[in-house]
């Protein structure tokens, strides 16, 4: 209330500048129209425009001139990408669906960090490590990646798993085309990251070369598989499809004269 | 009676694949942009990319003259109902393709301003992951989706169709059972 009785002294003491000032602005037409008029004086003049006027034939084809963008357009390279049925390559460095690599010998990288679920700011990576044990040795050392999962409809292919990753085990490739009708199926399992296996490398698990550690694995001083890692998945798996591919390399390798 | 309800047998499949063939061949997407990837969606339709190579070019922006709603973008909570009322203003058949991880999930937004995952609001019928996805993908993915509207059942076989996913949903292990991502 007592706001109220103070303002209103206020508000009706200030009209009466405004009223002058109101005053003033009706003094004013005869120089400048009130808003909300319009001034007929400008367009007395005749308009003058500033395109020089067009003669002869231009002048015949002005209407259809528009016309020359299309035609001149006819002779222009084609610019359109029939995608689905020639794709252009993307640019090398693309971000696309992510892959878990293997050392020459078949052995995966992924030791099972979660450096790259740390680093993944969408939260798209689940990852779950265990022990490699001499029955199943999945990596070299001591942990490897027993689940991996990345959930496409997390993942902003920002990278930054990839610089998270130790052992360069995790990278990109240029494969882009991931749509799918559920939202499970596009949580990809370790099964569907794993980069399938190169010519000559032999299915993991199996034991590490003999003599080496991790750190040899990382220089890339292993070469490929050996003839005692041939042996113990003959022992243990004697199926194995990759153990022919697998003895051709040991054979070709051993007669080139490599050491591992 | 429309086609929807055709009877059974040699004529209903016939029919199923035409019907299918006509609705696949000229999907008329409702301009519907949220955020960035919109812009890639705006690229698809333009020559480089060319989506009336498909029969889509036009981007309808009344809802009442479209088939296909392309999420594009995150959904918040406040633009959630809008996006609600647009889907039910489509008429049927209609189809919804969520495109970008912050349609399809939330995405990198898991907060209280997203809604995670467009499939809370409308039925979506194909997700697109990317961030945003180049419009090849886009592409892909519509034309996956035109796959789907080709194969899709009618009359009695939709029903059949219909009935067998809902008894799959019911025998299906819930998400909170699951392991890893799916938890």
């Amino acid at each position: 209330m007592a706001e109220q009785r103070k303002g209103r002294p206020q508000a009706q003491g200030k009209p009466r500048p405004s009223a002058q000032k109101a005053a003033g602005a009706r003094k004013a037409p005869a120089v400048r129209p009130a808003a909300g008029e319009v001034s007929f004086d400008a367009t007395d003049a005749e308009y003058q425009s500033l395109i020089p006027p067009r003669r002869g034939l231009a002048e015949a084809l002005a209407p259809v001139a528009g016309f020359g963008v299309t035609f001149s357009s006819m002779f222009k390279p084609i610019v359109t990408e029939q995608y689905p049925f020639e794709k252009v390559p993307t640019k090398p460095r693309y971000h696309g669906r992510h892959q878990l690599n293997r050392y020459p010998d078949g052995l995966e990288k992924c030791i099972g960090c979660e450096l790259c679920a740390w680093a993944c700011p969408a939260d798209a990576i689940y990852v779950e490590g265990a022990s490699n044990t001499p029955d199943a040795q999945f990596s070299p050392g001591e942990r490897y990646g027993r689940v991996y999962q990345i959930n496409y409809l997390r993942c902003i292919f920002c990278g930054l798993c990839i610089e998270a990753c130790p052992t360069r085990a995790l990278t990109m490739t240029n494969d882009y085309e991931l749509a799918g009708p559920t939202r499970a199926g596009l949580i990809y399992e370790k099964s569907d990251l794993l980069a399938p296996l190169g010519e000559g490398m032999l299915a993991s698990p199996h034991p590490m070369v003999p003599g080496t550690t991790d750190t040899e694995y990382y220089r890339g001083d292993v070469l490929g598989p050996v003839v005692d890692q041939i042996a113990w998945v003959r022992e243990n798996r004697p199926d194995d499809p990759t153990l022919a591919g697998a003895d051709r390399a040991a054979a070709s390798r051993t007669a080139g004269g490599a050491a591992r | 009676m429309g086609i929807e309800e055709a009877p059974s047998g040699f004529l209903l499949t016939s029919v199923e694949s035409l019907a299918g063939y006509f609705r696949k061949g000229s999907l008329w997407p409702v301009t519907f942009g949220l955020a960035c990837c919109a812009i890639e969606m705006m690229a698809a339709g333009t020559s480089r990319f060319d989506l009336s190579r498909f029969g889509m070019e036009v981007f309808r922006a009344s809802p009442r003259q479209a088939d296909l709603m392309i999420v594009a973008g995150r959904v918040s909570q406040k633009m959630a109902p809008v996006v609600r009322q647009v889907y039910d203003q489509m008429p049927e058949p209609k189809w919804v393709l969520s495109m970008g991880v912050c349609a399809s999930s939330g995405g990198m937004f898991n907060n209280y301003a997203i809604v995670q995952g467009v499939d809370h609001i409308v039925p979506v019928d194909i997700y697109l992951p990317g961030c945003p996805p180049r419009p090849e993908m886009l592409i892909n993915a519509i034309l996956e989706l035109h796959a789907q509207i080709q194969a899709s059942p009618l009359g009695v076989n939709r029903k059949d169709a219909a009935a067998a996913a809902e008894a799959a949903a019911i025998e299906a292990t819930p998400t909170s059972h699951m392991k890893g991502l799916l938890r």
